[in-house]
């Protein structure tokens, strides 16, 4: 047992990692690193909005026990509220709790007004409960409660007819995307493969761009696109020469090719069924 | 314009003896158009980012040269700038200042840490700079940026994104501090003079704000990523006591707003937070604000089908009682996490044939709204960024319409924009010479995916996954308040997805026809605000915060943060 709750402590702790991603939060631009986490920051604990120090695994799960016989039927398994009890993760009662001062007195006493029974535990047992719903993360993905559903749920046919017509000039599932499926086991991962090879917001690119600026008309370099702005452009020769232009305004003529433009230019044309069915068929294409 | 004079009358009193001695700011100074100082977060209250200095101009500008440059070094574990300490021979250290009810432990620093990065407003008042990161506050001569006093605040913890300003009243600076302090500081020294507690750490509070200074009241807005409730807080300058609250969304059973949610305990929790500030108008007393997204932002079941008041939404507050005088819904039940908190501008220009007082404003889910800033009335709609494929068309209201298909879906929905937004919290600017109103967008895509399918739905940012799948492009864009349309755009070739709810940068404009700003190369540029041909660049490796200007001795210079780093121009 006790290897298995540190299992799930494990688990727990890498979810509230996960899910460290803030509305509001601003990712340092390119090019600046992301500060490490300040060694004082106990691990994947929400950052800087835990004070309370990491609990014994054997408390947490002594507490887990308990709450599933005292606890579950009315606040659910999860503490997000069951049968006529409210969600115990967002209460203010438990965000505020340090370690049982704020918890123990509403088990100890009930709130009769509003249903809740007193519960006769003692100071060790409220502990353990205590113990154990801190260890539940308020905001942030939280993989264990939310199994990822499947994505598949396209028309295969439907795909083939759309990759067919709008794909199969550039790709064949024989040639280059022979045995795509195979190389993905979330097709979550291959739907947003085909969608945007390279991923991400289109910041990183499957193939490089690669660029022709002409400086006169017997002048003219090609190379890989190293770094361009509205004043300068660098690319790099296929013997590894990096070559730099000062631009002023449309001298020299730049041009840039990008091979994922046509997947760019169906961003606007695509509707989610389209996307769906073609994710669909191209799951076949093992 | 009475009542305000009355106000400033005796906040003059009470700021007697500071102002006597020729220290300090002059609230009134504060209701002037941006010229010699910058002394708010938008330099004036209009929100316009206009400065009235020509010196500096469409003629000149390519003479504009460094004058000096000042790197700052965050954290507890130095003395001041960048040019103290160090071997012998240097000039000597600035006063470290140290605050804060926490151990220390959790304060960040390192050239790469958000504590090292400005995105701050800079105030410039009498000669000095003041600027600030999260935990920390700097003053600096303006004259040639040297270090005065570097104020460092040991923090409790708190999400640490950025800090957007100080507020100033007097000698009296206010500094947000992550775990939600007020902090106030003596500006001559950066000594602490108070600090107040805005809102519980347990309960997810964050505070990057900055505070804005409108009479005798300090303003301070929130944020939050779990679900509690949003508001804004006028507090008092001198003492820091609570002079009124407003709240985002409905507290109790008597707010008509309330019909607009599945219930109470929705509405209470129904977030809303106002974490950019607004825009002041003096004649109406009004504070025009933008509102949060409303929470939980993507499972949005629990809040029932109703619009979700006053979440995503321009609120226009009278700063003297803190009372709403009206509202428009510039997303109604958002369910993208798209903030409508971009600051607004406030400006008076023709339309329709008529002198208007119009406030304008383009929220982070693309959309672009002129609306009457007395009254509230709809004037103008339009899309700043053309991807943006989320609504069905607008009501009669002038809102958009969502479409509940592009909420998200178990497969995956393809929406623009991401939810960093067509837009984010980066100023945008108005110049009256050319009528425009100029910000960076993006136009981006992103498969939004339902992961929990759970009836209760997922708190705060909770229950989906958000995949980026491209960016056609980011851009300066300068949109017609008149039309609502975009006049033009200049696009920044070939440059990837902004980083973060960075998305584009802080701008500027001038009587000397300059429109200002960074670009996502690194460059802070001079475009002709009439057609955005470019006039004049320098490379600093990256600009994060605002381009400011000011004019101290007869001269005009130019202000830009680069990460750790300020940088001053002005005509050689």
């Amino acid at each position: 047992m006790a290897r298995r709750a540190g299992l799930l402590i494990t688990l727990v702790i890498v979810a509230q990692m996960a899910g460290q991603v803030s509305a509001q939060g601003q990712t340092p631009g390119r090019g600046n690193g992301r500060a490490a986490p300040p060694a004082g920051a106990a691990a994947g604990r929400g950052r800087g909005y835990d004070p309370r120090p990491p609990a014994d695994p054997a408390q947490v799960e002594r507490g887990k026990g308990l709450y599933g016989v005292q606890c579950t039927f009315c606040h659910g398994a999860d503490a997000r509220g069951g049968e006529g009890g409210p969600n115990l993760v967002r209460s203010g009662v438990v965000l505020n709790d340090i370690s049982g001062e704020l918890i123990a007195p509403v088990l100890r006493n009930g709130r009769p007004e509003l249903g809740m029974p007193k519960f006769d535990l003692t100071p060790a047992q409220m502990s353990d409960v205590t113990a154990f719903l801190h260890t539940f993360r308020a905001t942030g993905r939280d993989t264990l409660r939310n199994p990822i559903p499947n994505i598949l749920v396209g028309d295969a046919k439907a795909g083939q007819v759309y990759f067919t017509a709008k794909c199969s000039s550039c790709h064949s599932v024989t040639g280059d995307l022979k045995g795509l499926a195979s190389k993905f086991s979330d097709p979550k991962a291959l739907q947003q493969r085909w969608l945007m090879p390279g991923g991400g917001r289109g910041a990183a690119t499957a193939s490089p761009k690669t660029v022709t600026v002409t400086v006169s008309p017997s002048q003219k370099f090609e190379g890989r696109l190293d770094r361009i702005d509205d004043f300068t452009v660098t690319l790099i020769e296929t013997d590894g020469t990096s070559r730099t232009f000062i631009r002023k305004g449309s001298t020299p003529a730049v041009e840039v090719h990008d091979p994922l433009r046509p997947h760019k230019d169906l961003l606007p044309v695509y509707t989610d069924k389209d996307i769906h069915n073609v994710t669909a068929y191209l799951a076949t294409v093992k | 314009m009475k009542n305000i004079k009355e106000l400033l009358f005796v906040t003059a009193l009470a700021l007697g003896s500071e102002l006597a001695s020729g220290q300090g700011l002059d609230p009134s100074a504060l209701l002037k158009p941006l010229s010699d100082s910058w002394p708010t977060y938008s330099g004036d209250y209009s929100g316009k980012r206009y400065s009235a200095l020509t010196q500096i101009n469409q003629s000149n500008i390519k003479n504009l040269g460094l004058v000096w440059t000042s790197r700052i070094t965050a954290g507890l574990g130095n003395a001041g700038g960048g040019r103290g300490g160090g071997f012998g021979g240097g000039a000597a250290a600035a006063p470290t200042i140290i605050g804060g009810e926490g151990t220390g432990e959790l304060n960040e620093s390192g050239p790469g840490s958000r504590s090292s990065r400005i995105v701050s407003s800079i105030l410039e008042v009498d000669g000095k700079l003041y600027f600030s990161t999260p935990d920390n506050a700097w003053a600096a001569d303006a004259r040639d940026g040297h270090i005065l006093w570097h104020f460092v605040w040991k923090t409790k913890g708190g999400t640490h994104t950025g800090n957007r300003g100080m507020g100033m009243w007097g000698n009296r600076l206010f500094l947000e501090t992550p775990d939600n302090f007020l902090v106030c500081l003596d500006a001559t020294t950066g000594k602490e003079l108070w600090h107040k507690m805005l809102a519980p750490l347990s309960q997810q509070y964050f505070s990057t704000n900055s505070p804005i200074v409108i009479g005798n009241h300090v303003l301070v807005g929130l944020g939050n990523d779990l679900d509690s409730p949003a508001f804004l807080t006028s507090y008092d300058p001198e003492t820091g006591e609570i002079q009124w609250r407003w709240y985002a969304t409905p507290q109790d059973a008597s707010d008509p707003a309330l019909k607009t949610w599945a219930n109470l305990t929705a509405a209470k929790f129904g977030g809303g937070h106002m974490w950019i500030p607004g825009s002041y108008d003096p004649e109406t007393h009004l504070y025009i604000i933008g509102t949060g997204n409303p929470t939980p932002a993507y499972t949005s079941k629990s809040r029932g089908e109703g619009d979700n008041l006053y979440t995503c939404t321009l609120v226009a507050i009278n700063v003297d009682t803190g009372k709403l005088a009206w509202y428009f819904q510039t997303s109604p039940h958002d369910t993208h996490d798209w903030d409508s908190t971009q600051t607004p501008v406030l400006v008076d220009a023709p339309f329709n044939g008529r002198q208007r007082k119009l406030v304008i404003t383009a929220t982070r889910n693309g959309f672009f709204y002129t609306l009457d800033r007395v009254t509230g009335e709809h004037l103008v709609t339009g899309k700043f960024s053309p991807t943006a494929n989320w609504d069905q068309g607008l009501d009669g209201k002038g809102q958009p319409v969502r479409n509940p298909a592009k909420d998200f879906d178990i497969a995956g929905a393809l929406v623009s924009p991401t939810n960093a937004g067509a837009t984010n919290w980066m100023p945008p600017t108005f110049s009256p010479d050319t009528g425009l109103f100029y910000v960076t967008t993006e136009d981006s895509y992103a498969m939004y995916y339902l992961t929990d399918t759970d009836p209760r739905g997922s708190m705060g940012l909770g229950g989906k996954e958000e995949q980026g799948t491209g960016s056609l492009g980011t851009f300066l864009t300068a949109m017609d308040y008149k039309t609502g349309k975009i006049a033009w755009r200049h696009q920044y070739p070939e440059a990837g997805a902004w980083g973060g709810t960075n998305v584009g940068h802080a701008l500027l404009t001038t009587a000397g026809k300059l429109l200002m700003g960074g670009d996502p190369g690194g460059n802070v540029v001079a475009y002709d605000p009439a057609n955005g041909a470019i006039l004049w660049h320098a490379q600093l490796g990256g600009v994060s915060g605002p381009v400011q200007t000011y004019m101290l001795d007869g001269k005009q210079y130019i202000l830009v943060s680069a990460v750790d780093s300020l940088y001053a121009f002005a005509l050689n």
